[in-house]
């Protein structure tokens, strides 16, 4: 009978590097600096490493397919070392195989890092990807927000809530998460807009305005994991250990049937209802002291607090003009200023929001410290709301 | 598109222009065709459903898309032809329509559908640029429940050079209209109608519907004038609301004379070019009515005025769209014809397991996930409406907004969908929608258009 992975593995360390622009670095300087960091903070040499897990979802900007890019970046020679792709969620993936890894018993010591080089294309926003012979034959050629953009109109027809009303309630969304940024000194926006200029930006796919969507960022974050027992044996006293690691795949039926209603993410809503059974959480807007959420764009953002039970179905909307998920409200939500302001390398944004709840677990966040924290959660979505790959990373003291 | 902004667009260099700018023409947005026009006059044509059995398909046009791949074929796989019927594409001249008609009414039995669809090209500042329209015709021919009986054709072939374009030239060279009228209308038009009463024992009375086509402007008033036909009996020459059509015109100046005619009517039609075709019928009072025919097609159309819009979509201007438009969509050939018939038809599976209907056909059911279930349902005639959308600004588009979204069918499938022609009021979850086969995406590397079907709101 399975057992889920709660409390088997810890992460001994993490790095993450500041976001942004970064025209002085390539993937491969992005991935050391990272990784320089976790390693520094596990304390253990780069030979110990046993398997490694590389995050990088976009190979032809980045630096092409196979793991072999890390490997020799990193001079980790001879491990095993995996390329995993599965698109903004990459970066929850290879923390899962890592995890994975180590519980099983197979290794000691593992890493999974994740990177993304996403300006070396040339203009904003993502590069355009294929999607297969068949699927290029008729599915048409949308941009991400367009994709997330269409949970709006879904939103709006079930709960009779006007355009107006919820592009308040959106822009309420980024501008919270641009007075966090202010506080990161490794995020790639860090200055607070206002409520005007979020609402009168201009459409990139509507109702979504300029400020309605993430950054577009190149960075690379890392963790070493082990296991409790080896971590202690090492020194570490304050021990952040996984609780939960969920993943949940479409099956097409969002998009192939009259089964969904453009409200929400059903993908989240089952990898959370999984995750939370697999760390033991039965109120999570009581249990969890932060949540680090998918917000590529704010209507995802808005959704998801539904969809992860922290809001009441129809009441995100209200919730967040409230201040609910402010970073003094009752759940502070991207306190590191999320994807919007900290940036998405897409590989490497899954590690990065396990990386915020392990400095706040740790008490190492500064500035922008929580009191207390004991338990966080991550969310990081791929593909599309109808058509996608939902992810849930549950991390805490043990 | 309105004539007046084209001549407005060219007066600081072109003001003779002026004197043509009067009404407007039928404009093509950029992923329609001769294919596409014709695939939407045929489904007018044959109505929703099965289509019948057929015993020949025939697209005549001087601006098909391919010139070695039968553009006829196309038609048919997005009709959902039964793949034995025979198809043919007509062309080299813009009397080519009429032509396919006549060889299809004088073939052996069986049912037969002529198609006739032009997206002719002009150069900027051309006086085709102000003439030329696009639009698609389409006549189903054969026996039995008739809206009209064939009576005969007349044809002259001449080598009376008016206008001509070369196999990779992109725009037509035309004489000067005076020539053309006078020597070329004139002289041989008149004759041919003669000829063809003549023959067929009709008094020049007996014709309440005359109509021509690919001669200047007031050359079908100049040639009732020599045949004693009175101008009321002249057909609309749907210049002012459509343009020229080219080989599309005579068709569709038939279609207007079958909307306008009483049954015993003798229906004249003329196509003018290297001489002239001449067509002639007596109206029955049977056929299939179409459900939204020419005069309901000419009365939806919305005023256009942006004139660097139809330069774009005519492909005569290149505008930057920015690094997002250097995608190469290379089609894969070998997965297009796995395809073909979901792709090209609209036809999706119908699962015998479960009853859920689906697109694409994957060999799980989307539902149930049983294997090997589902048999073909077509989707092209569904009723459907938005249950998602948006208005993408960042994609490359050659029509911005791109509108998408997941397009709910009442037969139960949901498919991803481009929504084109959006009009002022905009969409929302719940509009109705109808499927329109266009050109999905065109390789511009390797010169090939591909086609598939998007939604039109129809609300």
């Amino acid at each position: 009978m399975a057992t889920g992975i709660r409390d088997k593995v810890a992460i001994l360390g993490m790095g993450c590097t500041k976001f942004g622009e970064r025209w002085d670095a390539g993937s491969e300087q992005l991935m050391t600096e990272a990784f320089n960091e976790a390693l520094a903070d596990a304390g253990i040499e780069r030979k110990q490493i046993q398997a490694a897990w590389l995050g990088s979802a976009l190979e032809y900007v980045n630096m092409g397919n196979s793991a072999i890019p890390m490997s020799t970046g990193l001079r980790l020679a001879g491990i095993p070392v995996s390329r995993m792709e599965n698109m903004c969620a990459t970066g929850t993936e290879v923390l899962r195989g890592a995890a994975y890894a180590v519980a099983s018993g197979a290794v000691d010591f593992a890493l999974a890092l994740g990177v993304e080089k996403l300006k070396d294309t040339g203009y904003g926003g993502l590069p355009i990807s294929g999607r297969g012979t068949l699927n290029d034959l008729w599915m048409p050629y949308c941009s991400a927000p367009a994709g997330f953009a269409q949970l709006a109109s879904g939103y709006r027809a079930k709960w009779g809530i006007g355009r107006d009303d919820l592009k308040q309630a959106m822009a309420r969304v980024s501008w919270k998460s641009h007075q966090n940024g202010v506080k990161n000194p490794k995020a790639h926006l860090r200055k607070a807009v206002s409520m005007d200029s979020i609402l009168h930006a201009p459409m990139i796919a509507e109702p979504l305005g300029v400020f309605d969507c993430c950054g577009v960022s190149d960075g690379s974050a890392c963790a070493i994991l082990t296991t409790p027992e080896i971590a202690r044996s090492l020194g570490k006293k304050d021990l952040v250990t996984i609780k939960a690691l969920q993943l949940s795949v479409s099956g097409g039926r969002e998009s192939g049937s009259a089964e969904w209603d453009g409200s929400h993410v059903v993908n989240t809503r089952i990898a959370a209802a999984r995750a939370y059974q697999e760390a033991g959480i039965t109120d999570p807007r009581k249990q969890l002291s932060q949540i680090e959420v998918h917000d590529c764009f704010s209507i995802t953002e808005l959704v998801t607090m539904e969809d992860l039970g922290v809001s009441d179905e129809g009441r995100a909307v209200y919730d967040i003009l409230d201040g609910a998920f402010d970073a003094d409200g009752r759940l502070p939500c991207q306190i590191d200023g999320g994807l919007k302001c900290f940036g998405h390398p897409i590989g490497a944004s899954g590690l990065r929001m396990v990386y915020e709840h392990y400095l706040q677990l740790l008490g190492r966040a500064g500035e922008r410290q929580l009191k207390n924290p004991t338990l966080g959660l991550s969310h990081n979505l791929g593909g599309v709301p109808y058509n996608g790959v939902a992810a849930i990373s549950i991390v805490g003291l043990q | 598109m309105a004539r007046g902004a084209i001549a407005e667009a060219h007066a600081w260099a072109l003001p003779s222009l002026k004197g043509l700018a009067k009404g407007e023409k039928a404009l093509c947005s950029w992923d329609e065709d001769a294919i596409t026009l014709a695939v939407e006059a045929a489904r007018d044509c044959l109505g929703p459903g099965t289509p019948p059995k057929l015993a020949g398909l025939t697209l005549a046009s001087t601006s098909a898309p391919f010139a070695d791949l039968q553009n006829a074929g196309v038609a048919a796989g997005a009709l959902h032809l039964d793949t034995g019927v025979p198809c043919l594409d007509a062309s080299g001249s813009t009397r080519a329509g009429l032509s396919a008609l006549a060889q299809s009414l004088e073939a052996a039995a069986g049912d037969r559908l002529v198609l006739a669809a032009e997206r002719r090209a002009a150069r900027p500042g051309s006086v085709q640029e102000m003439q030329y329209g696009a639009g698609g015709a389409a006549l189903l021919v054969g026996e039995g429940d008739l809206a009209a009986r064939y009576l005969g054709r007349e044809s002259i072939m001449v080598p009376f050079v008016d206008h001509f374009r070369e196999a990779d030239a992109r725009y037509d060279y035309a004489w000067e209209e005076r020539w053309i009228r006078d020597e070329g209308v004139a002289r041989l038009v008149p004759q041919a109608v003669k000829s063809l009463l003549k023959r067929l024992g009709l008094g020049v009375e007996r014709v309440a519907q005359f109509g021509l086509s690919g001669a200047p402007a007031g050359s079908d008033r100049m040639v009732a004038k020599a045949l004693t036909i009175t101008p009321d009996r002249i057909i609309p020459d749907l210049i002012d609301e459509v343009g020229d059509a080219g080989a599309a015109h005579a068709p569709l100046l038939l279609i207007g004379a079958l909307e306008r005619a009483r049954p015993g009517d003798v229906i004249v039609v003329a196509a003018f070019g290297q001489g002239c075709e001449v067509l002639a019928f007596e109206m029955q009072d049977g056929g299939r009515r179409p459900a939204r025919g020419l005069a309901r097609a000419v009365e939806a159309g919305v005023t256009e005025t942006a004139y660097t819009k139809l330069l774009s979509f005519g492909g005569e201007l290149s505008l930057d769209w920015g690094p997002r438009s250097e995608v190469q969509p290379k089609a894969a050939l070998t997965q297009q014809y796995r395809a073909g018939e979901q792709i090209t038809g609209f036809i999706g599976g119908r699962c015998s397991a479960c009853g859920q209907v689906q697109f694409p056909r994957l060999p799980n059911c989307v539902k149930c996930a049983a294997t090997a279930t589902q048999t073909p349902f077509p989707l092209a005639d569904e009723k459907a409406k938005v249950a998602t959308y948006s208005a993408d600004w960042l994609m490359f588009y050659p029509a911005p907004p791109l509108y998408v979204g997941l397009v709910q069918f009442d037969a139960g499938a949901r498919v991803l969908m481009e929504i084109v022609e959006v009009g002022a009021a905009g969409i929302d979850v719940g509009t109705p929608l109808r499927m329109v086969f266009r050109l999905k995406a065109h390789d511009n590397l390797r010169h090939y258009g591909r086609y598939f079907w998007k939604a039109v709101p129809t609300a």
